[in-house]
């Protein structure tokens, strides 16, 4: 179906190739799930199967990408949108109508598919990816999962047989990204479509995918296979795997189902009771306190009658699906806006009515898109900005910057750096005043494994110094390795809060997989395991 | 008074009706006040018992706002700047400010009189009318909708269109959304430093998310084309710039009687075929088709009908010179209310009556899958 044929590409003024003789042929009917470290090409070779690379970005491409027969190198992307849907990273960047129906029949009428067998496609599709409620409505009031599933439909209906996406779930609750997820598996099994996509949050995939790539990076060629073989030992492994690994496993689980069928010997080794459950919620006075908060937006309300203490040396996590509250809490915790009633205190003291020099020091907000916060010609200006902005002592900020990603290039455009580069970037501006509550909201979109590490090393350290820290996060796995405390909220409520072992273990949508398969004991992370392995000798 | 079943109407239909209104109001120098308040009154009512309930829907108190604003512009402009020396009833006098002699046609304060007052405000209140003319149609038909009606060669401009359109709001949403980061940061978002720190982001997403949508519209097929003939596609662009060059020599004999020997009507009309044909031509080359277009069928007739008629009813009125039409201010005159006229604009009120409002889109949706379902199971 798609055949790589010792294919190379290099971008325009690039040094090395970002692909390098690549040979591959991806059958029929398989989904199969393209992995890899940040900036290591999985885009580049996504972009590659219908011939966007190297149409739309430039650059050199050797050898031949074949889809059907048709090769890139004589067909433009407009050309083979017949026989390949891609969908990128953010669905609403490329939605071109307003409606969702109009949306589902665009491809349609490019290709200029007669008007009867249009609209029999646009009501298979409807039915295909439960659109029904959502057909006459505007694409830009539907919800994140919604949306891409719009997306996915839009290309759909012009029948292709590959579908390319590029992380369809990383801005995602977890119900929604299976909502999505389940959608496509749907597709393969029912109407043979071969499915191509990249993804970093691995636990989501792996029980869909019937053939992995890792893609290395930096030029290595691509390990191929099935997502045993190529979890065995790949860089980028999730939990489940990993806690395969540890106790040695085989075959190596790939479902928590699976796993659960070989937990017994680890469960009788570690004992039922995990130690680090116990331990409560840090006591003391509070740092930032909510009380009888409402926020609204016009007729919504985004918080609802919300009472909240946070403590110093605290890492919270806030969990709740897309629209719950969590980023309207945080930017009213940060000051960002007046309260609609009830109050906020950081240090006894407002928020909002603080002056902007004095709120840098006690409360810092990392947003959802990282780059907002940046203007800068390069990093070096950008630190200097933020040095000056808070009458900081000159390098404070870039020192902050080096404990967190060292060894950034100093000339280097913010725009030009990787997510996880630019989201180190923001904190270290956020950071440089050393504000006594740190609020991120989202932090690891985009980011894969090593960068995730990074960030929680990171913050643990902050919390240990005394800070507050606060996220809200979609990302199970991220909070099961971080939190202190866990706070879900829905509607705008918050529904349960304490500390993270009781609230995230019990949960089936936030419950991460090493407490899925280790239930009903109260372990969350693969370091407690081993942790309890290593005091109790096989 | 019979329901049809719910639907929206062809955009091209409440746009013919209109603009006929626009027309009707536009047909005196000194027109009757009654007339435009009619007109207003009748497009108002269409508007609140045939609209939609798509965010476009609303924006008739927009328009209404934007006509008050009109008027009372027009007015200050007539107190301030007004022509003096006409007889009439004196209302207060502004002091005058003398200008040298060069700017005699120019005249600041004065006498003001009653007269010129309702002369500024009836000529404001047409152009108010004419307005909310133009606001009806927008909140009874998306401007988008009626881009889809754009002919096949025109349709790459109509897509430009459409996405500038909502790129707007978009980029509001993102300056708000740094300016909010920029203030977490302690960064001043005022004056020129401020400007230059709200507005680099901004862009930059705004390229970035433009380069996303077209990245997207290629990957979708957008510009696909049946391979034509270097040679059909010149002729046809020669055409139509043939065809638009006509055109404006025509114009120029339409409205310069005297002048080419009343030649201008007939190059017009040739003008207009000439393009129709050249468009046709390289239309033919586009390989689109058409989702669900918007049918034309007795409610689209019945109001495009309404309109014409209340504009024919005011050209006929207006030829065999009904009195009421032309209204005089000097000197101050009750105007008679014509009863031709009269009639036509209430005509224009029928589509309230004949076209149903659509009713909320789910409920809409469902009625339609609903049906279909029948219809299959039948």
């Amino acid at each position: 179906m798609i055949r790589f044929d010792n294919v190379s590409f290099t971008f325009t003024g690039a040094e090395r190739p970002t692909l390098r003789n690549i040979s591959l042929d991806i059958p029929e009917g398989e989904l199969c799930v393209v992995v890899g470290e940040t900036g290591t090409g999985k885009s580049t070779f996504l972009r590659a199967i219908n011939g966007l690379v190297p149409h739309f970005t430039g650059g050199i491409l050797s050898g031949s990408v074949t889809l059907e027969g048709r090769s890139t190198r004589d067909h433009r992307p407009r050309d083979l949108a017949d026989v390949v849907g891609y969908v990128g990273q953010n669905p609403v960047a490329g939605f071109v109508t307003e409606r969702v129906e109009d949306e589902l029949a665009y491809t349609m009428e490019n290709l200029g598919v007669p008007p009867d067998a249009m609209r029999r496609r646009v009501e298979d599709t409807v039915d295909l990816l439960g659109l029904h409620d959502l057909r006459d409505r505007s694409l830009r009031a539907l919800s994140g999962g919604q949306q891409q599933r719009v997306a996915i439909g839009a290309v759909l209906t012009a029948s292709p047989r590959v579908l390319v996406l590029d992380e369809p779930t990383s801005a995602l609750d977890p119900a929604a990204a299976e909502e999505v997820l389940s959608a496509l598996a749907r597709l393969v099994h029912d109407l043979g479509l071969t499915v191509c996509m990249a993804e970093h949050r691995l636990e989501r995939v792996l029980p869909f995918a019937d053939r992995m790539i890792l893609v290395p990076g930096g030029g290595a060629p691509l390990v191929v296979g099935t997502p045993q073989d190529v979890m065995r030992d790949a860089s980028v492994a999730p939990p489940i795997v990993q806690l395969g690994r540890l106790a040695g496993w085989d075959p190596l689980p790939l479902t928590v189902r699976d796993a659960r069928r070989q937990v017994g010997a680890l469960r009788a080794r570690i004992g039922p009771t995990n130690p680090a459950a116990t331990a409560g919620l840090v006591s003391g006075a509070p740092l930032a306190t909510a009380h009888k908060l409402d926020v609204t937006y016009g007729p919504v309300m985004a918080v609802n009658s919300l009472e909240l203490e946070l403590r110093p040396g605290e890492v919270t996590v806030l969990m709740g699906r897309n629209g719950s509250g969590k980023s309207t809490l945080l930017n009213t915790l940060a000051g960002g806006r007046p309260p609609s009633r009830g109050s906020v205190r950081v240090d006894t003291q407002d928020p909002y009515r603080m002056e902007p020099a004095a709120r840098v020091r006690q409360v810092g907000l990392v947003p959802q898109d990282p780059g907002l916060l940046l203007y800068g010609e390069s990093v070096h200006d950008e630190c200097r900005r933020a040095d000056r902005a808070s009458n900081l002592a000159d390098g404070t900020a870039a020192a902050t910057l080096e404990r967190i990603l060292p060894g950034l290039p100093p000339d280097r455009h913010p725009r030009d750096l990787s997510e996880g580069q630019r989201l180190a970037l923001a904190l270290a501006v956020v950071l440089a005043p050393a504000p006594r509550l740190l609020l991120l909201d989202e932090p690891t979109r985009g980011l894969d494994y090593p960068s995730k590490d990074r960030l929680i090393t990171h913050l643990r350290e902050l919390a240990d110094h005394g800070h507050t820290v606060v996220l809200a996060t979609h990302d199970v796995e991220l909070a099961a390795r971080l939190a202190d405390r866990a706070v879900v909220m829905a509607n705008g409520e918050i529904i349960a809060d304490g500390p993270a072992h009781t609230v995230v273990c019990h949960s089936p949508v936030f419950a991460p997989q090493v407490a899925k398969i280790l239930a009903p004991g109260e372990w969350l992370t693969l370091d407690e395991v081993r942790a309890a392995m290593a005091g109790t000798p096989a | 008074m019979t329901r049809r079943p719910s639907r929206s109407l062809h955009p091209l239909a409440w746009w013919v009706w209109a603009v006929c209104l626009a027309v009707v109001a536009m047909q005196s120098l000194n027109p009757n006040p009654f007339l435009l308040l009619l007109i207003c009154g009748v497009a108002c009512f269409v508007v609140s018992s045939c609209r939609g309930n798509e965010p476009w829907a609303r924006s008739l108190t927009f328009f209404l706002r934007l006509g008050v604003v009109i008027i009372a512009i027009r007015v200050a402009i007539e107190i301030l700047f007004g022509q003096r020396g006409l007889p009439g009833h004196v209302l207060f006098t502004l002091p005058r400010a003398p200008l040298p002699s060069w700017a005699a046609a120019v005249s600041i304060g004065g006498a003001v009189t009653l007269e010129s007052i309702l002369t500024a405000f009836v000529l404001g209140l047409q152009i108010a009318v004419v307005v909310v003319c133009f606001g009806a149609a927008n909140s009874l038909a998306s401007p988008y909708r009626l881009l889809r009606c754009l002919p096949a060669v025109l349709y790459e401009a109509g897509v430009a269109v459409t996405v500038a359109l909502s790129f707007t709001p978009e980029l509001m949403e993102s300056i708000a959304a740094v300016r909010q980061a920029r203030r977490l940061r302690g960064i001043p978002t005022k004056g020129l430093r401020g400007l230059r720190g709200v507005a680099v982001p901004v862009l930059e997403g705004a390229l970035d998310r433009s380069l996303q949508l077209a990245t997207s519209m290629d990957a979708r097929g957008y510009g696909r084309r049946e391979a034509t003939k270097s040679t059909v596609r010149r002729v046809a662009t020669g055409v139509t710039v043939l065809g638009l060059l006509l055109a404006a020599i025509g114009v120029y004999g339409v409205i310069d009687s005297s002048s080419m020997f009343g030649l201008g009507l007939p190059i017009i009309t040739l003008a207009f075929a000439l393009c129709a044909v050249g468009m046709a031509v390289s239309g033919r080359r586009s390989t689109r088709t058409r989702y669900r277009p918007d049918a034309w069928g007795l409610p689209e007739w019945c109001v495009s009908a309404s309109g014409v008629i209340a504009l024919t009813a005011m050209l006929v009125a207006r030829a065999i010179n009904v009195s009421g039409i032309v209204v005089s201010f000097h000197p101050l005159v009750v105007p008679a209310l014509p009863l031709l006229p009269v009639a036509g604009i209430l005509i224009a009120a029928a589509p309230a009556f004949v076209v149903p409002a659509p009713r909320p889109s789910t409920t809409r949706a469902r009625a339609r899958s609903r049906a279909e379902v029948e219809a299959v199971g039948a």
